[in-house]
């Protein structure tokens, strides 16, 4: 058990791409922290560097307060599972699991003790003497773990465990690999580029976009409090509708957002102390789809009724998700199943404007 | 109305159906065609030779009868061989280099095709592509300069300077294929290895090799090739029979001046064709089944 920390660390690899650009990450014993971005943001690498699979071109990277930059991989006390399991294809499941611990010279009643715990922990006991080729992906990706929970680490590393799996299996085991956790209780780094993964999974969640990470909390806090655009829309599912606005004064005092001559909407009072110096500037507002729906006629304080052509219906069973074009944007809610909409006819909608956020257009941060 | 279109289409569906059974039935003839003329060019000649190793003297300078057919078969040819201490001494010689010969190759070319594969450093890829350029240049060309480098050796007419020079024409060849099938192990398994503690060395003897074990049957299947049916360089380098190897043994020991002891000749053939043909029947064998195994994912 430790705490890993990472300081001001870089990566460039051999042509000169900078893959991560001086980052500052903080994990502390026990956690569970999340890497998540999408394809080359550097989320892997910072793993690898981590594990010690890549060398850091600058910076500190320490695992239980001792710095490791120049210690190798088998010397750091770390496990990882990696996406496409990397089980040894001609050893039996049980010699899989026993092969770092022979490697390290633990006595042979050790080593069974601590793969039939770890069997136990998994549930895969009566498939320890198979050889990985006679494995389901499911049942891979647990031996997988087995291997890394056998050696006791200081810290597990997930690198994209569970991409190879089946939409269902996924779902299953990232369950499991919650379980393993609340039993372990390892400090666990997880790299993923599935945010539900992330929001699932995470004690904390580190998105990283192009070398640098955007923004580090917890899942509740990454939903209600985005710090950047990239964030905001990366976060959530299905992601959170962007429209340029102007924000001007409301028809009625107060402040209000216009998103064209039709569609103006009042900005809650509680918010507009912190919008209104940005009167009159081009601004970009960001309204998740859950937070436009089906028009209530006793609405709430801050809620506003507009308006909007269907364009697409998609249902879903437990709710329709109904798609339209603002300003040639797309903009998508999330209504009522029993809402009647057909595309092309004006579907009234009741925006949640207390969850709306304002963001720079050219910064992409939010005010 | 719809009986007459469900009639055509269950007619136009049979048509289609004959169509292709008719293009299967062509593509089998085809493929049996050119298989039987393929056997016939490989498989005529062995017969011939085994037959005639059957065959005695007086049987195979007859003129008349069938000449693709012993009539009174025997086996005296071979146990003249099997006696003939020069014989067994030729075959314990071609053993001897052939064994060392495949020892020695194949150690070279896999931690050279490990280091080279799986290392990657400075100017690997460039030694990688040197060795198989190493490769393309005939071993007929090199045997005048090596006779040099024998000599200063003072091997000549030794059969270790065999046991020298046939890693020389075997190594590139399996160091190719084997960086190859190190290439195709995944990345992964290597970096798994490298956290659960092992060396490079334990990667190598633990992981690699056993994974790898194909592409070394495929290799390994090479240098024997190379090192049991090598006729040049035995026979520009040996010249006494104590030293001499099946190749060269048999025509320089069976052909005394113009007279060729054909039946003899034949029955040496065979018997210097077993080693191969049972090396491959049964590596073959385990060659493929090693790569159906490593064909599903994991």
């Amino acid at each position: 058990m430790a705490s890993v920390s990472v300081r001001k660390v870089v990566k460039v690899y051999d042509g000169g791409v900078q893959a991560v650009k001086g980052i500052d990450l903080e994990i502390e014993d026990r956690e569970f922290v999340v890497l998540v971005g999408p394809s080359g943001c550097g989320k892997s690498t910072t793993l690898r560097m981590i594990a010690g699979l890549e060398e850091i071109s600058d910076g500190e990277i320490s695992i239980g307060g001792d710095i490791v930059n120049d210690v190798p991989p088998r010397d750091r006390d770390i496990a990882m599972v990696f996406q496409n399991y990397a089980l040894y294809p001609h050893m039996s499941v049980f010699d899989n699991m026993a092969f770092g611990l022979k490697l390290r010279k633990f006595s042979k009643d050790e080593i069974k003790r601590r793969v039939d715990e770890a069997a136990r922990i998994l549930d895969i006991a009566p498939l320890l003497d198979r050889k990985p080729r006679a494995l389901s992906g499911g049942q891979r990706q647990r031996v997988a773990m087995g291997r890394a929970i056998v050696r006791n680490p200081k810290v597990f590393l997930f690198d994209e465990p569970l991409s190879n799996l089946d939409a269902k299996l996924r779902v299953q085991m990232r369950t499991e690999i919650k379980k393993v956790h609340q039993t372990v209780k390892t400090t666990t780094v997880y790299v993923t580029h599935d945010q539900v993964e992330a929001m699932t999974l995470a004690d904390r969640v580190v998105v990283m976009n192009g070398g640098i990470i955007e923004q580090v909390g917890s899942p509740q806090e990454l939903y209600h409090n985005p710090a950047t655009r990239f964030v905001a829309g990366f976060i959530g599912s299905p992601a959170m509708n962007f429209l340029p606005v102007r924000v001007q004064d409301g028809p009625g005092g107060g402040l209000a957002v216009r998103v064209t001559d039709q569609i103006v909407l009042p900005v809650p009072s509680e918010k507009t102390d912190r919008y209104g110096k940005y009167k009159g500037r081009e601004m970009v507002m960001g309204l998740r789809p859950e937070h436009l729906f089906e028009y209530h006629e006793n609405g709430k304080p801050g809620w506003a009724r507009v308006e909007l052509p269907v364009d697409v219906v998609e249902p879903m069973g437990m709710e329709t998700m109904v798609h339209f074009f603002v300003n040639r944007e797309p903009v998508c809610a999330r209504v009522d199943p029993a809402t009647r909409a057909e595309p092309n006819e004006m579907l009234p909608l009741t925006a949640d404007l207390n969850q709306m956020h304002l963001m720079e257009p050219d910064t992409g941060r939010v005010v | 109305m719809s009986a007459t279109t469900l009639e055509e289409a269950r007619a136009a569906h049979l048509s289609r159906r004959h169509s292709l059974h008719r293009q299967r039935q062509w593509a089998l003839w085809g493929s049996y065609i050119a298989l039987a003329v393929f056997v016939v060019i490989f498989l005529v000649p062995p017969f011939y030779m085994l037959m005639t190793s059957l065959k005695t003297s007086a049987e195979i300078s007859a003129q008349q009868g069938n000449p693709w057919y012993a009539h009174h078969p025997t086996l005296a040819n071979f146990w003249y061989l099997i006696t003939y201490p020069n014989f067994q001494q030729y075959y314990l010689n071609s053993v001897i280099v052939t064994v060392l010969t495949v020892v020695v190759s194949m150690s070279i070319a896999i931690l050279a095709a490990f280091s080279l594969a799986r290392m990657g450093f400075w100017g690997s890829q460039t030694l990688a592509t040197g060795v198989f350029l190493t490769y393309l240049v005939p071993a007929s060309l090199l045997f005048l300069p090596l006779f040099q480098i024998v000599g200063w050796l003072h091997l000549i007419n030794s059969y270790w300077c065999l046991v020298l020079l046939y890693p020389t024409l075997a190594v590139p060849f399996c160091t190719w294929i084997m960086i190859g099938y190190f290439s195709s192990i995944p990345k992964e398994l290597d970096e798994a290895a490298l956290i659960d503690g092992a060396g490079y060395l334990q990667m190598l003897f633990r992981i690699f090799i056993p994974v790898a074990m194909p592409g070394i049957i495929a290799a390994t299947i090479f240098a024997f090739t190379v090192a049991w049916g090598q006729f040049l360089y035995p026979l520009a380098y040996l010249y006494t029979s104590g030293q001499m190897v099946l190749t060269v043994g048999i025509v320089s020991d069976l052909i005394r001046g113009d007279v060729f002891e054909w039946g003899k000749i034949m029955a040496a053939n065979v018997l210097a064709s077993l080693p191969p043909i049972l090396i491959y029947a049964f590596l073959m064998d385990y060659y493929v089944a090693g790569l159906t195994a490593g064909a599903t994912k994991g």
